[in-house]
């Protein structure tokens, strides 16, 4: 039990000045996977039910490579980036910040493994 | 903080039904939650039977006929009667909406049910705690801010500016909206909802108003604002038919616009 004024309760801690640059950044990479999703799927589905020396070469080309590369790239930074308004949602409190924190690190390191698999593809 | 299940002492029973009226040719059914806080009972739903053919067309006539012939007990805030206070919002056969102005015969099922606004405390029977829904209005500071000298006639306004006002100006803050909205359901403590969000779009885009920028700072926020995810709840469910959606979509626009 509080005594706070209905006021107090309802301005809280008053603005924090961010949120437009998460935003932002959401419609960014939005628009980017609008355009990248259907050059992956049409630059991906030829490749599919190839021999590993087939797939080899495909990926040593620049245009799919860079493609892949690209979706995994832009499309984990905005699954995070949404993953993390997700658990603002839904979760309070510490579990709130080690959520963000885990859900972070699976991005990013999802991120990591593909492009990896991708550059000794390619290289 | 989200909720799936209702906490033990909200869980809702049946409750009485309420004799036919004598005589009545053409009954409808209507089922009304009722929650006493001074019993120390479980909300329950009570059944009742209304003379069609003695009771006005609109769903607050049928609550008021009730409470005035079948059951005094009843309560609910009713006032203007044709949707200009904002009084008689409740949610109806599962729609947020004013009571005065919902016909019974917009209603395509046999019974009516009707519930107080969803997640909201209640003060008794179908009256919402709306406290903290005023005190988020108050906090976006509803009322023209000027820091110029008052003008000796009034301040002046072009039409195309009036006009910007329209389909924002109308809204009764009945908190239809708001208790619309999952985000405002779950984080309502510090999202501010679409209600208070429509009001502080009708002064940021006021052109006599001169704390624009202090507005949209105070706006600036993952919580207050941007826990709208356009799930457009509070457009469809609103009464006077104005989309608050619409006008969280321009103050985004508007922060972006600051921003890039």
């Amino acid at each position: 039990m509080a005594f706070l004024t209905d006021r107090k309760r309802a301005v809280g801690w008053g603005s924090a000045k961010s949120g437009t640059e998460h935003f932002w950044a959401m419609k960014k990479s939005s628009v980017a996977l609008l355009i990248l999703v259907p050059l992956f799927v049409f630059t991906f589905g030829p490749a599919l039910g190839g021999t590993y020396e087939e797939i080899l070469a495909y990926y040593a080309r620049p245009f799919p490579a860079i493609v892949a590369a690209l979706t995994i790239l832009v499309g984990f930074h905005h699954f995070n980036m949404g993953v993390q308004v997700l658990i603002e949602d839904y979760v309070h409190g510490l579990w709130e910040k080690i959520l963000i924190l885990l859900m972070t690190c699976v991005s990013y390191g999802a991120a990591a493994v593909g492009i990896f698999a991708i550059a000794k593809l390619a290289l | 903080m989200v909720q799936f299940t209702l906490p033990k002492n909200s869980k809702i029973r049946t409750g009485k039904t309420w004799p036919k009226p004598e005589g009545a040719k053409k009954t409808r059914k209507f089922q009304i939650y009722r929650w006493n806080p001074d019993d120390g009972e479980n909300p329950r739903v009570d059944t009742y039977f209304v003379d069609m053919e003695t009771c006005g067309p609109m769903v607050l006539d049928a609550l008021i006929k009730i409470k005035n012939e079948i059951d005094p007990t009843l309560t609910f805030r009713r006032s203007c009667r044709e949707g200009i206070c904002g009084s008689c919002a409740m949610n109806i056969d599962g729609i947020n909406t004013l009571a005065c102005i919902y016909g019974l015969d917009e209603i395509s099922s046999a019974e009516v049910k009707i519930y107080p606004l969803p997640h909201m405390p209640v003060v008794k029977d179908l009256i919402p705690d709306l406290t903290h829904f005023y005190a988020q209005h108050a906090s976006i500071m509803p009322w023209l801010e000027t820091k110029t000298n008052r003008p000796a006639k009034e301040w002046k306004q072009s039409i195309e500016d009036r006009k910007k006002l329209d389909g924002l100006y109308e809204c009764v803050m009945c908190a239809s909206c708001s208790t619309a909205c999952p985000s405002y359901w779950w984080n309502g403590d510090r999202y501010l909802g679409p209600a208070a969000l429509l009001h502080a779009y009708r002064w940021i885009i006021d052109s006599r108003d001169e704390a624009t920028g202090q507005r949209l700072d105070q706006l600036e926020d993952p919580f207050k604002l941007y826990r709208c995810h356009t799930i457009m709840n509070c457009t469809k469910t609103c009464p006077k038919g104005l989309n608050p959606a619409k006008a969280i979509a321009e103050i985004k626009k508007m922060m972006v616009e600051r921003a890039v």
